[in-house]
C-alpha cells in the first residue's frame, strides 16, 4: 500500500475539516439524496441550474473524509460551470478513481488529489457517492446509491 | 507476558490461560499484511481456523470426499459416518438431549430463517406477537418481519438502555398471552452485551411463548448448555467458532421440530415420493434437503474439539482481562467514545472518534496491518439507538494478546495524528 498521506492529502483533510458550500439551497431546481448504507455515508446535493449553467450548488450530510472532501471539492469546482461540463468531469473523475485511466492533471485540475483512491478498492464508493448524487439530481432522480 | 510491550502502570493479570501457545494453532496469524504483522481484531465477523480444522477440511476432500446417506460404497459410508459423528459432537457441545435436535444449516442466519418460516408460518396467526430486542442483528429482525407480513403477527421490540443493556422490566411489560415467540441475541455483535438469556427464556415460557437464542457471537466466548438455558431453539455459525464458513447448527426442541413442516424440500429429506404423496423423513433429516455442506460439517467437529480443549471457562477470565485492558487503553485516546458499556460484556469494543469517521479509522488501521470492522455491523437499529451512522469495532478472540491491544492503540494514535 502506498503511503497513507497519498490518500489523505492535505487538500482532502482540509476540505473534510472545513467543507465548502456546506448547507442547503433555498429553492434549488435540482436535488438528490445519496446514501451508502454499508458505511453510513449520507449526503444531499442541491443545485440551481439556469440556461444550462450551474449557478449555485451546495451539499449537506455526513460521512467519511474521502466522501466529504469529494463533495466539497465537487461543489467548489462546479459552481458557474455548464451542466455538460459537470457530466464530462464526472465521467473522467469516475474513470480516474476506479483505475480506468484518466487522471491527467491538466484535465482533472484539483480533483487529481483523489487519484490515489484507485489503490483503495473499499474507498472508491466514498469518492464517487457525491458525484453519483449530483448525476442523479441533474437527471431528475430523487436518490443515488453506489450499491 | 514480556512486560516491556505492555503499557507501564497497567497490570495485565495472570489468568492461567496461555494465549501465546494457543496462537500457535492458528497459522494465518503468523503473517505480514501491508508489510506489518497481522493484528486480527475482526473476530465478531469471523474467527480464524486452527490447524486441526484446516486438516479436517483437507482430509475430507483429500481422502473421504463422497456424498452421504445413500451410497453403498466405502467412501460414502465413511463420509456418512464422519458427518453423523460431527452431529453427535455438536449435540454433546450444546448438551442437547438427542442428535435428532441438531440440524445442520449454513449458519445462524439460515437457522433463524428456518424457525421463522417453518414454525412461524405454521403456528402464527393475526394478533400474535413476536418479541425481539433492540440490539438484534438484521438476521434476527428481518425473518420475523417477513413472517409478520405473511401471518398478520406483530413484532415487538424490547428497548435497551444507554449502556446497551436489555431492559428486563420493559420486556416483562411486553410479554402477554399474545406473545408466541421470543427471539433474542445471546451476545450483541455490535455492542458486546451479554444478555441474561436464561432469565429471558424463563419469562417467555411463563407467558406461553417459545424462545430462540441467537448464539452467533456467544459460542466462542461462553459455554452453552441448551438444557440449562431451556431454550427451544439455539443457532450458531461454525465460522465464528473457529470452524469453516457455510456450516452452522440449529438446535431445536424435538417436540417442536416434530410438529414443524419442512423448510426446504427435495432429496434426502423424504422417506417416499410418489406423484400423489410424499412422506417426510425423520428428524433431523426432515430439515436437511439436498446435499449438505458435508466437508464443512465434518471440519466443524475439530473446531468444537478445539473449543472443548481450551475450555471456555478458563478462557473467560483472560478475555475479560483483555477487554478491561483494551477499554482502559482506548479511553486514553482523545475524543474516543465507546458505544456499549454493559456490565456483562464480551470482548467486543465498538467505538467512534470525534476527529475521524469509522471508515477512515479502518483504512488507517489497515495500513498498519490491523483488521477491524467499520460500518453498521448489520445492526442499523443499534446505530440509530445511539445516534451514530456507523462505528469502528475491535472484536477479540482467545488468540488476541495485550500486544495486539497496544498495536491498536498505536494505530489509533496515528488516526489522531492524521485527523486530529
Amino acid at each position: 500500500m502506498a503511503d497513507l498521506r497519498e490518500l489523505y492529502q492535505e487538500v482532502i483533510l482540509d476540505h473534510n475539516k472545513s467543507p465548502r458550500n456546506f448547507g442547503k439551497l433555498e429553492s434549488p431546481t435540482h436535488q438528490a439524496e445519496g446514501y451508502n448504507p454499508l458505511c453510513g455515508d449520507h449526503y444531499w446535493v442541491y443545485l440551481t441550474v439556469s440556461d444550462g449553467i450551474i449557478s449555485d450548488i451546495a451539499f449537506e450530510g455526513s460521512g467519511c473524509a474521502i466522501s466529504k472532501a469529494a463533495a466539497s471539492l465537487m461543489t467548489s469546482l462546479l459552481k458557474g460551470k455548464p451542466v455538460s461540463e459537470a457530466e464530462k468531469l464526472f465521467e473522467r473523475y469516475r474513470a480516474m478513481v476506479t483505475g480506468q485511466g484518466g487522471g491527467d492533471p491538466s484535465e482533472m485540475g484539483r480533483l487529481v488529489v483523489f487519484s490515489e483512491v484507485k489503490n483503495y478498492p473499499t474507498r472508491i464508493k466514498c469518492a464517487v457517492l457525491p458525484w453519483h448524487t449530483l448525476h442523479a439530481a441533474l437527471a431528475g432522480e430523487q436518490t443515488a446509491s453506489t450499491e | 507476558m514480556p512486560p516491556s510491550t505492555v503499557q507501564q502502570g497497567l497490570q495485565f493479570p495472570a489468568t492461567g490461560f496461555d494465549v501465546y501457545r494457543t496462537r500457535q494453532e492458528f497459522p494465518i496469524l503468523n503473517q505480514f499484511v501491508r508489510g506489518k504483522p497481522l493484528i486480527y481484531l475482526d473476530n465478531a465477523a469471523t474467527t480464524q481456523k486452527p490447524n486441526t480444522v484446516l486438516c479436517g477440511l483437507n482430509q475430507f476432500y483429500g481422502c473421504c470426499n463422497s456424498n452421504i446417506h445413500r451410497g453403498v460404497h466405502f467412501l460414502s459410508e465413511l463420509a456418512t459416518r464422519q458427518y453423523e459423528d460431527a452431529r453427535l459432537n455438536a449435540q454433546a457441545f450444546l448438551n442437547a438431549r438427542s442428535h435428532r435436535e441438531i440440524i445442520f444449516v449454513r449458519g445462524a442466519t439460515e437457522g433463524i430463517n428456518l424457525v421463522a418460516y417453518s414454525y412461524g408460518r405454521a403456528f402464527l396467526k393475526e394478533g400474535d406477537e413476536i418479541i425481539i430486542s433492540a440490539m438484534e442483528h438484521h438476521a434476527n429482525i428481518v425473518p420475523w418481519q417477513v413472517v409478520c407480513e405473511q401471518t398478520g403477527a406483530r413484532l415487538r421490540v424490547v428497548p435497551i438502555n444507554d449502556d446497551g443493556e436489555f431492559l428486563m422490566e420493559e420486556y416483562e411489560k411486553l410479554l402477554s398471552e399474545r406473545t408466541k415467540i421470543v427471539s433474542v441475541v445471546h451476545i450483541s455483535n455490535a455492542l458486546g452485551t451479554i444478555n441474561p438469556v436464561k432469565e429471558i427464556v424463563r419469562r417467555a415460557h411463563e407467558a406461553g411463548a417459545v424462545a430462540l437464542v441467537d448464539g452467533a457471537q456467544s459460542v466462542a466466548h461462553v459455554p452453552v448448555d441448551v438444557q440449562d438455558l431451556d431454550c427451544d431453539f439455539f443457532v450458531f455459525s461454525g465460522h465464528k467458532l473457529f470452524g469453516p464458513t457455510g456450516i452452522g447448527i440449529l438446535y431445536g426442541r424435538e417436540s417442536l421440530l416434530e410438529r414443524m413442516p419442512p423448510y426446504q424440500t427435495g432429496g434426502d429429506m423424504i422417506l417416499s415420493v410418489t406423484f400423489e404423496k410424499t412422506v417426510y423423513n425423520d428428524l433431523p433429516y426432515k430439515f436437511e434437503a439436498g446435499t449438505p455442506n458435508i466437508g464443512g460439517a465434518i471440519a466443524l467437529s475439530p473446531a468444537l474439539d478445539f473449543v472443548r480443549s481450551v475450555d471456555l471457562r478458563k478462557v473467560a477470565p483472560y478475555e475479560d482481562a483483555l477487554l478491561k485492558y483494551a477499554t482502559e487503553r482506548l479511553l486514553e485516546i482523545p475524543s474516543l467514545r465507546i458505544i456499549g458499556n454493559a456490565r456483562e460484556k464480551a470482548a467486543v469494543i465498538s467505538f467512534v472518534m470525534d476527529c475521524a469517521h469509522p471508515h477512515d479509522i479502518g483504512t488507517i488501521l489497515d495500513s498498519e496491518g490491523i483488521a477491524i470492522r467499520t460500518g453498521h455491523h448489520c445492526a442499523q437499529p443499534v446505530m440509530q439507538r445511539f445516534g451514530v451512522p456507523a462505528t469502528a469495532r475491535a472484536s477479540f478472540a482467545l488468540y488476541n494478546t495485550p500486544e495486539d491491544v497496544e498495536a491498536l492503540v498505536k494505530g489509533l494514535q496515528k488516526v489522531v495524528e492524521v485527523f486530529g
